[in-house]
């Protein structure tokens, strides 16, 4: 991979990307690498279409907000470090993510709360921080497929947004969707290795 | 023999014709006439002593128990192998020769199977996939490794004069030796890893490991036997390649064969609607088969059945009845803890037989030191490859733990017992060291390891309870992790086992499972249907002393307990208000639409959490103004169905599969609801400062109508015929509608017919009949006087008690009718249809 070399300088501001996002030399090249291939017509950054190329992407039931999440507040493009920031919370942590702890620099990306506040934005569309029942329900029709009726979805929809909340305002909050998961081991359920 | 036995025992006639073969020795003498009594031993010696010795171990495994001490300090495992070495002395004492002992033969085909079925069938699937790449990696390389290094380690120290030159052996016996004594133990790691709790990562590991070192295990030991038989000199080249190709076709032909008899018993099991008692037998059957057909093809077994187990599971689970599962369940379990008592129980045994034996204390000692030693070296050096690929390293505890975890067990022994004395000279001080070994592992490390893990702090295993919301976003983040490697290009495990579950729920679980099946088995609604369940038996546990009020909080809504207070009056309002509005509704609901409005109903009696849902505004709402009677009934009325559709739920759901077949059984479920509504409405007298305001005040018809100061208990006795009753009607709904009979919510209409009316019948047959009498039937005759509501009440509560009784529904119409006082069936009737009506 002697190519991967001259690519170090092609990617700009590598070393504040870097700092933000935690990730190692080798993982931001392969990154940079995938985002250029992924970057059909050279633009500079990706397009929704160029994501929903991605074919097993299609098939995903989150295909959709997955790649809605890479672009925030309904812009049109990401570029490469937006493409990196989203990526970098699915960084495994490390050691050391733990141990140097500063209270004044911002939490690191790859943080148990950022992963799971990922995910709470998966699902908390209209983005009023709160997961409401149709939210929930919407959802759960993404992942639980045909064989279960409408009816019995609305069940489950019920009983999941009323597991968790705690106010009885009748919708989840990232403080209680936290909470409803604090005995799963996030850190590791949402990580991937090689994007050290 | 058993044969003989048999047919002896059986027909003195039938046997005739092979009694010739049977007693050689007395064809000679007349028979003496007829006996009266006559001592045949012999006959049933074979089968009473297989009896024998299971039912002795049984006993033993009671005695043992009696004590929490003992056996909270020492694995049941050692104590086994104790009692065998004391029963073996009585033995070798009274009969002056060792006999029972454990036959290889016996081991391998009858107790072995078993033992690797349940845990290859009990198999948490997603861990061990999940460490998959750490547990080949130990089983294989661990596994060669560990042979390799203690068998060249003991020719090392024989040649550097350590042991004995008794011990006739060459490079090729001692790694013969070390294939045998190297392999981890699955009979044992389990006995004693199933008592010390470690977290499951952990125990996945090491248990994995012994499942699957198996085949390497049998490869080497093949390998290595065929090769000190064919003598040293005359290995080639060629055949070293050979031993390392039937590695390969030894594991990945077990792994084959399992997965093709998984295939089959899955496929099998999709066909048993009508025949579900055979379904228990037929996982069973097939999975031996499998084990069989895998070692007579001199595959490995082991990793025949530990894939038919895991590979089945899936379907097969979602295929048969309820029963059956509990059935598969429990038997599995029975036999594998019997196996495993009788290994043990026969390991003791077999080590007090001293004529086997010859001791060398240099080899003996050589070989603890040796396995010990190489096993903790193994497992740091592929711990450290592999800490390089996981995202979640192993610890150096966790390495500790995995190091001193893996015991030698029956395998081994049953090994060394195989060998040909002619072939290797030392069997004899293999066999010593062997026992030695799996004396020294079971029993001490087996009595350390529970003591070492608590003081090295090894994290433990913990059990929470499955929420929804972990369930649901488990997933999520599955679906996640697989859409993040397909963004970033790397096509790694989430994205391959995302693609198997594409691939399973697209082409197999449509091959593999019933329709019916395939529609409920989900993970995210099982868990909430199991999450019903636990709801419903705990609230029918509490049923007793609803009382309080805490007895309407939810074991499993832990997050709740601050609403718990107001929503528990909610509730209790609500059922109290329910009851009254079955009074009020009662009136607008002359009009016939009955069928349809049962066709709603049921839709909406499926919404089992509706109700709660939004107890606590609409609920209040109704309490207050007393007029949004649309929306507080719904609720209201729900309120009562929650609890009942809940635990009926729990059979319904199952019923859904096994509708057609459970016929005749009865579940304890109407009991419990009758105890449910007791203490409900107990606790609805006890909370409610007055009965205008709570129970059944609010609505309008409340105030109308003459009876509805009968408050208390009309509440009870509303509320207890709903669940009696209502089913019935609803199964007009149920006849009628399709979607009823596809919908899983809805059971609670077509099964609560099962619990109170018609016990003794086929469901098939009772379904279409029952409920087109009722609805109709008792409505025209609507009167109430308070005071025969009373008397109504009694005498439909007793005849709740005769479930022949209510299985004539037109006969309880009757009578209904005749008492004057069927006001309250027909109260119900209406509710359900009001309510349809209404929504």
């Amino acid at each position: 991979m002697g190519s991967r070399s001259s690519h170090a300088a092609v990617i700009p501001d590598a070393d504040s990307i870097r700092r933000e996002t935690g990730f190692s030399q080798a993982s931001l090249l392969r990154l940079h690498h995938r985002f250029r291939a992924l970057d059909r017509n050279k633009k500079g950054y990706l397009s929704r279409m160029d994501l929903q190329q991605i074919g097993a992407l299609a098939v995903n039931p989150l295909g959709d907000r997955i790649i809605e999440s890479f672009f925030p507040d309904g812009s049109q493009q990401v570029d490469f470090p937006g493409f990196v920031r989203v990526l970098a919370h699915f960084r495994p942590v490390e050691d050391e993510d733990t141990e140097t702890q500063d209270p004044k620099k911002p939490e690191p990306l790859n943080s148990r709360r950022n992963k799971l506040h990922y995910a709470f934005q998966l699902y908390d569309l209209d983005r009023d921080g709160k997961i409401s029942r149709h939210e929930m329900l919407q959802v759960l029709r993404l992942m639980v497929g045909v064989q279960v009726t409408e009816e019995q979805l609305e069940n489950i929809a019920d009983r999941t947004v009323q597991e968790a909340d705690e106010d009885g305002d009748g919708a989840v909050s990232f403080v209680e969707f936290t909470k409803s998961l604090e005995k799963m081991d996030v850190e590791q359920k949402m990580s991937i290795r090689i994007l050290k | 023999m058993l044969r003989a036995a048999l047919s002896l025992l059986a027909l003195p006639l039938a046997g005739a014709a092979e009694e010739p073969t049977q007693k050689p020795e007395s064809p000679g003498e007349p028979p003496p006439g007829l006996e009266l009594f006559r001592w045949q031993w012999h006959e049933v010696e074979a089968p009473y002593l297989v009896a024998l010795w299971i039912l002795v171990a049984s006993l033993a495994k009671i005695v043992f128990h009696l004590s929490r001490k003992v056996t909270s300090l020492v694995p049941e495992s050692c104590l086994l192998i104790l009692l065998g070495l004391v029963l073996g002395g009585i033995v070798l004492a009274v009969a002056k020769k060792a006999e029972y002992q454990l036959e290889p033969g016996t081991f391998f085909l009858f107790l072995l199977p078993p033992i690797v079925l349940d845990s290859g069938y009990f198999m948490p699937s997603r861990l061990f996939f999940d460490n998959l790449g750490a547990i080949l990696t130990y089983a294989v390389v661990g596994t060669l490794w560990n042979a390799f290094t203690t068998g060249a380690a003991l020719w090392g120290l024989q040649q550097a004069g350590l042991v004995a030159p008794r011990v006739q052996a060459g490079l090729l016996d001692f790694l013969l030796f070390g294939s045998l004594i190297s392999a981890v133990d699955p009979v044992a790691v389990l006995a004693v890893f199933e008592e010390v709790h470690v977290n499951e990562t952990l125990f996945i590991i090491v248990f994995g490991e012994s499942l699957l070192n198996d085949a390497v295990t049998v490869v080497l030991y093949k390998v290595c036997n065929s090769f000190v038989e064919m003598g040293s000199a005359n290995v080639q080249a060629t055949d070293y390649l050979k031993g390392v190709a039937s590695l390969f076709v030894v594991s990945l032909g077990g792994a084959a064969v399992g997965l093709v008899f998984a295939f089959l018993l899955a496929l099998t099991t999709r066909f048993t609607k009508r025949v579900r008692i055979i379904e228990p037998l037929l996982v069973f059957l097939l999975a031996y088969a499998a084990y069989l057909t895998a070692e007579m093809a001199s595959l490995s077994a082991i990793l025949a059945v530990t894939m038919c187990g895991l590979g089945c599971k899936k379907y097969v689970e979602a295929n048969i009845s309820h029963k059956s599962r509990t059935t598969v369940k429990y038997t599995m379990k029975t036999l594998a803890s019997c196996a495993e008592t009788v290994i043990f129980m026969l390991l003791g045994i077999s080590a007090v037989d001293s004529s086997k034996w010859a001791w060398d204390s240099g080899l003996v000692l050589g070989t603890l030191i040796f396995i010990l030693f190489f096993r903790a070296l193994g497992v740091v050096l592929q711990t450290w490859v592999l800490n390089q690929f996981r995202l979640v390293p192993l610890d150096k505890i966790d390495q500790v733990v995995m190091s001193y975890g893996g015991l030698r067990g029956a395998v081994a022994f049953a090994l060394v017992i195989l060998l040909d004395r002619t072939k290797v000279p030392a069997k004899d001080y293999f066999v010593a060291t062997t026992i030695v070994v799996v004396f020294f592992t079971v029993i001490v490390q087996g009595l350390t390891i529970k003591p070492l893990v608590k003081w090295l702090k090894v994290k433990r295993s913990e059990h929470h309870k499955p929420t929804l919301n972990q369930e649901l976003h488990e997933h999520t983040f599955d679906h996640i992790l697989a859409a993040v490697e397909d963004v970033v290009g790397h096509h790694g495990y989430h994205y391959w086992r995302d693609r198997w579950e594409q691939f399973d729920k697209k082409y197999l679980s449509q091959l593999l499972m019933r329709r019916s099946a395939y529609r409920i088995r989900d993970q995210i609604w099982d868990v909430y249907y199991r999450l019903n369940i636990r709801d419903a038996i705990s609230f029918v546990d509490q049923g007793g002393h609803v009382l309080s009020s805490t007895g309407l909080t939810l074991p499993s809504m832990p997050s709740r307990n601050s609403v718990a207070e107001t929503s528990v009056t909610n509730l209790l309002r609500e059922s109290g208000s329910g009851a009254c509005l079955d009074l009020q509704v009662i009136d607008t609901v002359r009009s016939g639409r009955d069928r349809e409005d049962a066709v709603m109903h049921h839709l909406l009696c499926g919404g089992l959490y509706k109700p709660r849902r939004r107890k606590d505004g609409v609920a209040n709402a109704e309490a207050t103004n007393g007029k949004p009677r649309d929306l507080g009934f719904q609720d209201t009325a729900a309120v009562i169905l929650t609890v009942e559709s809940e635990e009926e739920d729990e059979e319904s759901d199952s019923s859904e599969t096994e509708k057609e077949d459970d016929e005749g059984i009865i579940f304890v479920a109407r009991a419990t609801s009758e105890v449910l509504q007791e203490g409900k409405v107990s606790g609805n007298l006890e909370v409610c400062p007055s009965p205008r305001i709570i129970p059944p005040s609010p609505t309008c018809a409340e105030k109308e109508l003459p009876w509805k100061s009968g408050q208390g208990d009309l509440a009870v006795y509303v509320s207890s015929e709903t669940t009696k009753i209502v089913p019935v009607d609803m199964q007009t709904g149920w006849n009628q509608s399709i979607s009823s009979l596809e919908s899983l919510a809805s059971p609670p209409c077509n099964q609560a017919p099962i619990l109170t009316c018609l016990p003794p019948h086929p469901r098939g047959a009772e379904e279409p009949q029952a409920p087109l009498h009722l609805p109709s039937d008792p409505r025209p005759s609507f009167a109430f006087p308070p005071s025969l509501a009373k008397a109504g009440r009694s005498r439909s509560e007793s005849s709740a008690d005769l479930p022949q009784q209510q299985e004539l529904q037109p006969l309880m119409g009757h009578k209904d009718h005749t008492h004057l006082s069927p006001g309250t069936t027909t109260s119900h009737w209406c509710i359900q249809f009001n309510r349809g009506s209404r929504l």
